[in-house]
């Protein structure tokens, strides 16, 4: 029961408009500073696009998509309307208001700070307050999915919460927590010093701040992701879900071990003490746990599809599997890309192994892989699963959405394996141009190429989803029918409180975070004398 | 069921899931600031307490050693948002009349006719700062010195405002404007050059780096070998000498050539 359509339609449009500009900001950053490209004279140019590049990715595109499925889910597995629809617009324009604010001082190179901030470099204050615009929009989607819940069990008293919906108000929970570091960070620390109240800023604290919502964030970036692979994907392949309770517990899991972790981001900052960083090290170590679970349900679930067109032996059912299917393509090119990006994780998680790739391109390569790869290709096969719904209309071209899929597998392959490689050999990244012409770093010159004729690859893949999605609002109309959520090989009847409710890992969540974060949060904030002057972008 | 049959340990995931995060926690916490420090051979704790705290991150005043003996004197300016904001009439006018006795070699007009820095419409933040350091000595020169000893804080501020206040004139003997040579737009990124114009101008401005079209090549050129040498050392952190020392003699001449050969009102304009 879809009812809010347009709404949906809304954040997904703006979400892919605004992901097709950045996009194309990201293949020309990946040309200028490879071998191909000219320097450009004016280095400024380069952070000025890597600004707005990083916070439309990290900021308003994955926030959106997250936003408007997780409206599509509270409508269609509640069957109920969307409580808040006003609300829900209001934090839509709120969101629109935030962009624009944020993108303007980008535009005119008042804000080169790229979209972690990095103080003591500050930017003009209308940018901060932008990206603090995009998140309160976003707190009003936490709050609606929160209520809708509510009044769904109202309704409904004992019964089992559709696990799309589980899922999707655990993804909101732990946006709304993992929020507050960078929102603390920005309101206590930068915007003060932005809008010239003081002129010193601690920038050791802003970087654990900042780290409490840099790992987190990952994985509310990856929720659509996995709520698609367990409640889309089997069922447009024709499967089941092998096991509806594993997909609650790898849930709960991520909501409470992807908050405690992020201090791996802050391994070579001398303000944190070794033995935090070695807890932190080890709950990342953790979410593989999760993610473990979901690559075997997955498969699990994937191999009952097979089974039940005839698939048979302990391999011979893959053959079998509907590899004409977008969304099966989409799953095994996501599987891929999570496989290798998850083992480079492993790398940067490792306290002595991080050492050698620390600041290198290696971590670039590594988000890449990881958010454009495994996450965004499944946001790709979200919003083809729901346009039919959404539109009234169905999507005919499957060969071009096929074309699609693989351009952006192979482009992200092509993109960020020769980036990691060449930060493997030392080469540093947040760089405007390289002297390819000086021995040292001439071998490194193929890779680079690759990357870049990588990152048109992957721009001609995105121009290719829009179009798909454009030429969607205009084919002949077709009853899609209810749009439905994947079956469990058992359907919950009753479940767990524990599994049906998100109190207790909320908490659990809250806690560690107070355990892992605290000591150092408040050491640096009473410790005197740790501030250093403000560099301000452009001051004279 | 309800909430309040959650929040209990006779519930088996309320006990489990409590239970095997704490003992998580312990176990990392245990092996964090107790097993690992003491696996530091080189690391001496006086006891757990000790490793504990150190792990922790407990700040601690580093062992008082003596500072090394500097045996010249270190740039000591400092410049905050007020300083120099907003000078009045007055102020100009006290730095006119003080800049009467700097003429003979910057130029009445603040452009110099004996390759001294043209100093008309330089940033106020730049002469500030040169003048302070000669005052104390971080920056000596023969010529110079004597006449920066006996200024006040006042009349160095009233100076800086006043040059900053005249109007960019084209140098004495302009000459044809030359190309921008790479290490002015590119820098040497192999090197660790930062491209000049990134803080001189021509690409962006950096608070202290003053402005260099139209200054005189002679001067611009001794300052450049003077930063190699280390003779000068007013730079704060050695910004300067790390650049001049990396760059080769030919393009300190590049530099040097391009912006004498710039006209300065192209400079921007500073609120």
């Amino acid at each position: 029961m879809l009812v809010n359509r347009k709404l949906i339609l809304a954040h997904f449009w703006l979400a892919f408009a605004v992901f097709g500009v950045a996009l194309t900001l990201g293949a020309w950053q990946m040309f200028i500073r490879s071998p191909i490209g000219t320097w450009l004279s004016n280095p400024e140019l380069y952070y000025r696009s890597l600004t707005a590049h990083g916070t439309v990715m990290g900021y308003v595109f994955p926030t959106l998509v997250a936003m408007g499925f997780g409206y599509a889910i509270s409508e269609s597995a509640l069957q109920q309307r969307l409580v808040g629809v006003r609300w829900a617009w209001a934090g839509f324009w709120l969101i629109v208001a935030g962009s624009i604010m944020a993108v303007i001082p980008i535009a005119m190179g008042r804000a080169s700070v790229l979209y972690t901030f990095y103080p003591p470099l500050i930017g003009n204050v209308f940018y901060y307050l932008g990206v603090v615009l995009v998140v309160v929009g976003s707190w009003i989607w936490v709050a609606l999915m929160s209520i809708n819940l509510r009044v769904w069990r109202k309704a409904n008293p004992g019964a089992a919460v559709p696990l799309a919906m589980f899922a999707n108000v655990a993804g909101s929970y732990l946006w709304a927590w993992t929020a507050v570091g960078a929102a603390l960070e920005l309101l206590l620390q930068i915007i003060p010093v932005a809008a010239g109240l003081k002129a010193t800023i601690d920038a050791g604290l802003a970087r654990v701040f900042f780290s409490w919502t840099l790992h987190a964030i990952v994985y509310f970036w990856l929720m659509p992701t996995y709520i698609a692979y367990y409640t889309i994907v089997p069922r447009a392949i024709g499967g089941r879900v092998y096991s509806d309770s594993m997909a609650r517990i790898s849930f709960i899991l991520f909501l409470v071990v992807a908050m405690p972790i992020g201090m791996h981001h802050t391994f070579a900052d001398p303000q944190v003490g070794a033995g935090f960083k070695f807890i932190h090290s080890a709950f990342t170590a953790l979410v593989a746990l999760p993610t473990l679970l979901t690559v075997f349900t997955i498969c699990a679930s994937v191999e009952i599809a097979a089974r039940l067109r005839g698939g048979r032996g302990m391999f011979g059912w893959i053959r079998t599997l509907p590899w004409d299917n977008p969304m099966m393509l989409a799953l095994a090119f996501s599987f891929v890309m999570l496989g290798f990006g998850g083992a480079g994780g492993l790398i940067n998680m490792s306290y002595q192994l991080d050492a050698s790739i620390h600041n290198t391109q290696w971590i670039t390569g590594h988000f890449h892989l990881i958010f454009g790869g495994a996450i965004v290709i499944m946001y790709f096969a979200i919003a083809y699963d729901l346009w039919p719904h959404l539109t009234g209309r169905e999507l005919i071209d499957l060969r071009l959405i096929r074309t699609q899929l693989w351009l952006w597998f192979i482009g992200m392959i092509v993109t960020t394996f020769p980036w990691h490689w060449v930060g493997i050999l030392g080469m540093p990244r947040r760089m405007a141009y390289f002297d390819f012409g000086d021995p040292a770093i001439a071998p490194q010159a193929l890779s680079v190429t690759l990357s870049a004729i990588g990152g048109f690859i992957l721009l001609t893949s995105g121009i290719l989803f829009l179009v798909v999605l454009a030429r969607g609002m205009r084919a002949p109309q077709a009853d899609a029918g209810p749009y439905r959520f994947a079956l469990a090989v058992h359907q919950p009847v009753t479940v767990p409180v524990a599994l049906n409710t998100h109190a207790l890992w909320v908490a659990l969540m809250i806690a560690l975070t107070l355990t892992n974060y605290g000591y150092t949060i408040l050491t640096l904030a009473l410790t005197e004398g740790t501030s250093v002057p403000a560099v301000y972008v452009g001051a004279q | 069921m309800s909430a309040r049959d959650l929040f209990t340990f006779s519930n088996p995931h309320f006990a489990r899931g409590v239970g095997l995060t704490a003992a998580i926690l312990i176990v990392t916490a245990i092996v964090g600031f107790i097993v690992l420090p003491f696996a530091q051979p080189w690391v001496q704790f006086a006891n757990v307490w000790d490793a504990i705290c150190s792990a922790a991150g407990v700040p601690q005043r580093a062992a008082s050693t003596a500072a090394p003996a500097q045996d010249k004197r270190l740039s000591e300016v400092v410049l905050t948002s007020s300083t120099l904001s907003r000078p009045s009439q007055e102020a100009i006018g006290r730095g006119a009349t003080l800049a009467q006795r700097c003429a003979i070699c910057h130029g009445p007009t603040g452009v110099s006719r004996a390759d001294s820095p043209n100093l008309a419409g330089q940033y106020a933040a730049v002469i500030y700062k040169e003048l302070h350091d000669f005052r104390s000595g971080a920056r000596t020169n023969a010529v110079m010195s004597p006449f920066a000893v006996n200024l006040t804080d006042q009349e160095i501020a009233d100076l800086s405002n006043y040059y900053a206040y005249l109007p960019r004139l084209p140098a004495y003997h302009p000459t044809p404007q030359l190309p921008k040579p790479n290490i002015v737009i590119f820098g040497a990124p192999m090197r660790g050059i930062a491209p000049c114009g990134s803080c001189h101008g021509s690409l962006d401005n950096k608070t202290g780096s003053p402005w260099l079209e139209g200054q005189s090549e002679a001067y611009m050129k001794a300052q450049l070998q003077a930063f190699a040498s280390g003779e000068r050392r007013n730079d704060i952190s050695q910004q300067m000498r790390n650049i001049a020392r990396a760059m080769t003699p030919q393009e300190i001449d590049q530099a040097a050539a391009y912006y004498a050969s710039q006209p300065p009102d192209v400079v921007k304009a500073v609120d």
